[in-house]
């Protein structure tokens, strides 16, 4: 039996996340695997968006914010239970995109772009100059959502890095298929139609405005979910989280990663977290190699790392 | 690929972690918007641990630092807190120097009871206490109750407060407005600015034009407090203008001009005026000493009050590690806690089960500008 694209992308997903931990000496690589995970999440929607309908977004960080601050706001200001914030915390982020994405998406290239960073600078400026509620720049704290005491109830007792590996992965697997089934469906379709001709896509009958609008809104929900992610195993939110230098961190990881492809974008935002933990060793040098690997990348693998590796390996093929 | 970079980090940390020493964890923001803290900071921290290891160690054992750079960022400060406990295998740590970061490391400190003394102001970080979490500056609120004494032993009583929106600004805006009223201060204005604003003459003019107002205090750090001193000569108001302990430094008379700054008070530690102290005074000898230094290993940067948190910190830290039976995390955690009367850049230290921040509000000068240099108010 030949495994479909999509199978054997979840497949070496899945090993990955249940073979590494063998080879964790310690609880740090359950940390750094968690945090791969969050941004991998928060990557798989810029996939969408950019690789699949190819609209810009410079402003995506400013949904971690929204769905990291409900977390913490929604169950200290209301009393809403932690876990149930993050989903409202979603949702409220997807009506946020739907609100802010039917005039911007209008907008093409580089005026998609500003406006889209503008936006992201609005909400971290709200977070952190809006003290009363927010707690202001220093940020604030995020309540337990009690998953580690429910699994010590279980009998499953773990460590805190451990159990945030388990579920931010778990989460990962989940949006990693679902942006793989959306690739092949009709709305997948008409957002790769578009990317690659606004034009060609319109005169087959594609909704432009509206295709748009649909990977906008889900790309802003799968940065909440990372957002709201975050917060919980950080136990703390800042507004950094929603700042500029984070939506560009993120748009970086997806287009060096392989913007067109889910594995490209994960594996991007896998190598971004973990070379900043590396290079500590050279401190100095850190961003000079990060801007080397970056600018290497972009001359010999234009289309990103993944897709670009699938192109070389199907080429020996055949 | 991720196993293949799991291994590259796991072999890059072998390298570092091949000896036995006796290993120290700082984490601190070298780079960032939180530099002009964190790079003192660190200086510091590596002169300090040489310095340590020159004398002999700790009972002859080697100290050895790792160091990491969070950039400023809460959530780098949480990872690199969990590799210093988890994979270095430090015995203590020192660091976070926003409050942001010292919050995201206490977690990780308390939940693997690891030592952690902290270099941020906030109150929340050890109020209420936490068994390994300790502090060395003193916090905003001190600043402000120093400052509100200082104005109610001239008779000043009504005031208007300005604020930068950054972190240091708010939090002490916040600490400020909460003691006011049992200061006998009541504040008739209150605005802010944002922290890279070039001109703060509005918020200023509306201040003046209170009716009754006597006095400005601005909670604010870095270039803001300066402009907000140059706005003030310029705009030619009489009122006594109080700035807050983050611009304690001579950078801030250079950047407002000595001719505006002249008569401007602020809370100080005693880091910044050592050569007027008395001679009798148990801070000179420690303050001097610390100025030359670091002074020396900086290339002639001039000492600053954060750096003298960061020296205060390995000062409790080196002489706790001394005291205590083992180098075990919990041993050097009681002997931090037994600190009694040490004497720091920023004051005299005295922990106890109850008191995580050790500093009474004697340990702040009240300076004034003057010709371009301060002078110790009495």
């Amino acid at each position: 039996m030949r495994l479909s694209s999509k199978q054997s992308t979840l497949l070496v997903l899945a090993a990955l996340m249940i073979v590494s931990p063998f080879f964790f000496p310690s609880n740090y690589y359950y940390r750094i695997g968690s945090l791969v995970f969050v941004n991998s999440i928060a990557v798989v929607g810029i996939v969408i968006l950019t690789g699949y309908a190819g609209q810009i977004s410079l402003g995506h960080a400013g949904f971690l914010g929204i769905g990291g601050y409900a977390c913490a706001l929604l169950p200290i200001h209301l009393g809403v239970p932690p876990a149930l914030a993050a989903v409202l915390g979603a949702v409220l982020s997807g009506i946020i995109a739907y609100g802010v994405g039917r005039p911007i998406l209008r907008l093409k290239g580089y005026y998609l772009a500003v406006a889209s960073l503008g936006f992201g600078v609005l909400v971290a400026m709200v977070l952190a100059n809006e003290g009363w509620l927010t707690g202001g720049p220093d940020g604030v704290k995020v309540p337990d959502p009690g998953l580690r005491a429910a699994l010590e109830w279980l009998g499953i007792p773990l460590a805190n890095p451990q159990l945030w590996y388990a579920f931010s992965g778990l989460v990962l697997f989940v949006g990693a298929w679902l942006a793989l089934n959306l690739r092949d469906s009709p709305t997948g379709r008409a957002l790769r139609a578009l990317h690659g001709s606004e034009v060609a896509a319109r005169t087959a009958g594609v909704d432009i405005a509206r295709a748009k609008l649909n990977a906008f809104v889900i790309s802003a929900v799968y940065a909440s979910v990372a957002g709201s992610l975050l917060a919980l195993q950080n136990r703390l939110i800042t507004p950094d989280v929603a700042g500029f230098m984070h939506s560009i961190e993120l748009v970086t990881m997806a287009v060096l990663g392989g913007a067109g492809s889910v594995l490209g974008g994960i594996f991007g935002a896998a190598l971004l977290t973990l070379l900043p933990q590396v290079l500590t060793v050279l401190q100095d040098y850190e961003h000079v190699v990060l801007g080397l690997v970056m600018m290497l990348v972009m001359i010999f693998l234009p289309a990103g790392l993944i897709p670009s590796a699938r192109r070389l390996l199907r080429g020996r093929g055949e | 690929m991720k196993r293949i970079a799991t291994g590259v980090v796991a072999l890059a940390l072998m390298a570092t972690a091949a000896s036995a020493d006796i290993k120290i964890g700082a984490i601190v923001s070298e780079t960032g918007p939180a530099s002009s803290l964190g790079d003192p900071e660190a200086k510091t921290i590596r002169m300090m641990v040489e310095a340590l290891n020159a004398k002999g160690g700790i009972k002859g054992e080697k100290a050895k630092l790792v160091l990491y750079d969070d950039g400023g960022d809460p959530s780098k400060a949480k990872t690199f807190a969990t590799r210093l406990v988890e994979d270095d295998g430090v015995v203590a740590m020192v660091g976070g120097t926003t409050t942001g970061t010292s919050l995201a490391i206490l977690a990780v400190a308390e939940d693997s009871k690891v030592p952690f003394i902290s270099l941020a102001g906030a109150i929340e970080i050890i109020d209420p206490v936490k068994p390994y979490v300790f502090k060395t500056p003193h916090t905003d609120r001190m600043a402000c109750l120093k400052i509100f004494a200082d104005m109610k032993s001239r008779g000043l009583t009504r005031i208007g407060l300005i604020s930068g929106t950054d972190g240091f600004g708010a939090s002490m805006r916040a600490q400020c407005l909460a003691v006011a009223k049992s200061s006998g201060i009541e504040i008739v204005a209150d605005e802010t600015y944002g922290p890279k604003d070039a001109d703060i003459t509005p918020q200023l003019t509306n201040i003046r034009n209170r009716p009754g107002i006597q006095a400005v205090l601005n909670s604010g750090f870095g270039q803001g407090p300066a402009t907000i001193t140059r706005n003030y000569a310029q705009l030619g108001i009489a009122l006594p203008l109080y700035q807050s302990h983050g611009v304690a430094s001579n950078a801030f008379i250079e950047l407002s001009g000595a001719k505006n700054a002249e008569g401007v008070r602020l809370p100080g530690t005693a880091l910044l005026v050592g050569e007027l102290l008395d001679p009798k005074d148990p801070q000179k000898p420690v303050v001097l000493a610390y100025k030359a230094n670091f002074e020396k290993a900086a290339g002639g940067a001039p000492v600053s009050t954060f750096g003298g948190y960061a020296h205060d910190a390995m000062l409790i830290l080196a002489e706790a590690m001394a005291k205590a039976p083992s180098a075990k995390p919990a041993a050097i955690r009681d002997a931090i806690e037994a600190t009694t009367g040490l004497v720091g850049t920023t004051g005299a230290y005295t922990y106890s089960k109850t008191d995580h921040l050790g500093l009474d509000l004697s340990a702040f000068r009240m300076l004034e500008i003057s010709n371009g240099g301060w002078k110790l108010v009495p």
